[in-house]
């Protein structure tokens, strides 16, 4: 009891110790909060007005009942649940940086779950009912619906990934020795977990019969490979945010090694496709449809075919970039590849997974869906707040992975203010 | 799944009024901002959790609202299955002449939003002769001076109250369900807005009100169901309920007194006299997209 009480006492000095260490940063730090912020706010008059008036604002309709928003989530799933697949092996192997990389993934994914829960609550049409799907006090359709199901992992996701390294770096500030036997179930736990979450979001949509294009089995696997190459490649970006703006060091050799496991993972996931390319086109039934709308048009309407043969193009490119040791290993080639990367597979797995799983619908109907102003902009405020989100979390792990910001420090500053103090007023005792 | 009214105070409802008590005492500021009606739909429980009290209140309560709104009296029946009844429904591919009338009549009847957008649901298609099973090719919107036209036949298709329906089985609150006599039915108040139902239907059969329904007050019918063609809320999902209002009653479903060629037809499938057991023992009757084991209580069916 004890004990207890002096974590949450310890807890509580950290959290507002924390506070004071997010509000204060240099001019860049505030500029960009505030740029988020300002996207933060036009996105959400947007969606007032579409909480208003009703999902009519929007360009879904009956035919495509689900857009942009659905995209999002689909794609940030993978986004956390490859953080955390790429960075518990590193610390079970202990490849270096071990601990770094650890905390700064979960909290990646925590970033990542929360856009990815904002994008499903925005796409609700009813918003004031939510409770009707929280467990125990609503009505959950257990386990029966899959969406059910996603509301229980995903929120699970979360909560480790905020447990976890709110934890350890609480135990790094305090420079104390983690209780493994504690947190190392968690972590542990969160591997199978973050398959599960990728898992239970395709099989969403892998179970409706009625949409041949989402009902291949092939599904699941390919979230995975997919998600294993966009979640790395924006880790790589960040590490290298990261050790330019603070005194962390990532060495290159984690980074190509990282694009290595990149060029792997897009490997399984173009050869995945290949195999439903190849079943779809050769048995040529007319479950091939949606694939058609996709790749070359159906009935004269080619809104996606720019888009994902420009997504197959930087898919196949990075892969290349990745693949050969001399474009890999330098630095310019590797941005290169990790920014085709996401933005290829957000493509490939956003609205060029969702969109054709309603074109045709099942009466055969062909509605022309792209997103309107207002989705963008209400999608621009949620990754801005994903974003926002991620840099707050940053500003209190880095200094602290760096050992800058830790309860020593703040001790030695406050007695050596003490000290001085003392020393002031004996020295202006001495001139009275 | 089955329910029953509780009288119990189960855990479940305590930790509900607990949180929501704790939610609404946190957030008092935003719901003085909301009207009582707000704040009272808020707090709607589902339908099969509600004691016969409570829906009496419910059903007062928006008796008065609908009357109010469009000075009408509304009568909200919220009467139960008929015993030993199973719906299914006959549609005689070889007379419909794809008028439409049964959509407008069905528009009507359930209260569906009018304009911006017209919610239907029933859909015509028009296929070229020769094709009944691949929808791909059938044409949604079709508008000639006049039906039916040389070298085409035309394909009704609603909800086809599947008895293993996926809609039900993908919703994430049990807001639809299947009742005793086969009718696949919505809570509207229930209804979260997920449209997880939509995508996973593969028939079309439900249909989202993307903005807020409007009706004339002139066109408005004033005898509903709860489960059926009451007036409907913006951002919920509805649905075609076989007129759950009518053949609860009685009466045959709107579509069916509507079309000009009988091509509709409607009974009970457990009574062996009944005209839809007559039609599927003695003619050639299929169900749409049989392939996906829904089972749906929709015959089509050809004479002889």
């Amino acid at each position: 009891m004890e004990k207890f009480r002096e974590t949450l006492k310890e807890t509580w000095h950290f959290y507002r110790r924390t506070l004071s260490l997010v509000a204060r940063g240099s001019k860049a730090y505030y500029a960009w909060c505030l740029f988020l912020l300002a996207i933060i706010w036009v996105g959400l008059v947007y969606y007032l007005k579409q909480h208003n008036v009703g999902l009519v604002e929007t360009n879904m309709t009956d035919q495509v009942s689900w857009g942009l928003y659905i995209a999002n989530f689909t794609y940030l799933v993978g986004m956390a649940a490859a953080a955390v697949l790429l960075v518990i092996p590193s610390y079970i192997y202990s490849f270096k940086p071990i601990k770094e990389i650890v905390v700064l993934g979960e909290l990646f994914a925590a970033s990542s779950i929360v856009m990815a829960i904002l994008f499903v609550m925005v796409d609700l049409g009813r918003l004031d009912r939510f409770w009707h799907m929280v467990p125990f006090i609503g009505l959950m359709h257990f386990p029966e619906s899959l969406l059910a199901w996603d509301v229980l992992v995903l929120n699970g996701y979360l909560f480790l990934n905020l447990l976890i390294p709110v934890y350890l770096l609480v135990k790094f500030y305090y420079r104390k020795e983690p209780n493994w036997k504690f947190i190392l179930p968690f972590i542990l736990a969160s591997v199978p977990w973050a398959v599960g979450i990728h898992t239970v979001t395709a099989f969403l949509y892998n179970g409706l019969a009625a949409r041949p294009f989402w009902n291949a089995s092939i599904l699941a696997p390919r979230f995975l490979a997919s998600a294993l190459c966009s979640g790395p490649a924006i880790m790589i970006i960040i590490f290298q945010i990261i050790r330019k703006i603070s005194a962390i060091k990532v060495e290159d050799r984690a980074l190509f090694k990282i694009a290595e496991l990149i060029a792997y993972a897009m490997f399984i996931n173009l050869f995945l496709l290949s195999a439903e390319l190849f079943k779809e086109y050769y048995s040529n039934t007319i479950h091939i449809a949606p694939l058609k709308y996709l790749f070359e048009g159906l009935h004269g309407h080619k809104q996606l075919v720019p888009w994902i043969w420009a997504a197959m193009a930087m898919n196949v490119i990075a892969f290349f970039l990745f693949l050969i040791p001399g474009t890999r290993k330098r630095l310019a080639t590797l941005n290169l590849g990790c920014l085709l990367v996401i933005i290829g597979v957000w493509i490939e797995k956003g609205p060029g997974f969702v969109i054709p799983g309603f074109v045709p619908d099942p009466l055969g109907e062909i509605y022309v869906y792209i997103p309107n102003p207002l989705e963008l902009m209400v999608s621009f405020g949620i990754w801005a707040v994903g974003l926002l989100v991620f840099t707050l979390l940053m500003k209190v792990a880095i200094p602290i992975e760096a050992g800058e910001f830790s309860h020593v420090s703040y001790v030695e500053r406050s007695s050596r203010r003490e000290e001085e103090d003392q020393a002031w007023r004996q020295g202006s005792f001495r001139k009275f | 799944m089955e329910y029953q009214d509780k009288q119990r105070y189960t855990r479940r409802e305590f930790l509900r009024n607990l949180s929501l008590t704790t939610v609404a005492g946190m957030s008092i500021p935003l719901l003085s901002s909301c009207s009582k009606e707000e704040a009272e739909d808020f707090l709607q429980k589902h339908f099969h959790e509600m004691t016969r009290e409570e829906k009496k209140v419910v059903i007062a309560k928006l008796e008065e609202r609908y009357s109010r709104k469009y000075g009408k009296k509304f009568e909200i029946s919220t009467k139960e299955a008929i015993p030993n009844t199973l719906w299914g429904y006959g549609l005689e591919l070889s007379r419909c002449i794809g008028c439409r009338r049964c959509v407008y009549a069905c528009v009507r009847e359930n209260n569906n939003s009018r304009y911006k957008p017209q919610l239907h649901w029933i859909r015509v298609l028009r296929l070229k002769r020769g094709t009944l099973i691949n929808l791909d090719d059938s044409e949604h919107y079709y508008d000639p001076p006049q039906v039916p036209e040389k070298g085409f036949l035309y394909l009704p298709v609603q909800c086809q109250h599947c008895e293993d329906p996926p809609c039900v089985k993908v919703c994430p609150v049990h807001a639809t369900w299947k009742e005793p006599d086969g009718l696949v039915v919505v809570d509207y108040n229930w209804c979260i807005g997920c449209r997880y139902c939509i995508a996973a239907c593969p028939y079309k059969g439900r249909v989202f009100n993307w903005a807020e329904p409007n009706i004339p007050p002139e066109e408005v019918n004033p005898s509903v169901h709860y489960l059926g063609n009451r007036p409907r809320m913006k951002c919920a999902v509805d649905k075609c309920t076989f007129c759950i209002q009518r053949v609860r009653n009685g009466r045959y479903p709107a579509c069916v007194e509507a079309c000009p060629t009988g091509t509709r037809k409607f009974g009970n499938l457990l009574d062996p006299d009944s005209e839809i057991r007559y039609i599927i023992d003695r003619k050639r009757a299929f169900r749409l997209k049989e392939d996906l084991n829904t089972e749906p209580k929709f015959y089509y069916f050809f004479e002889t």
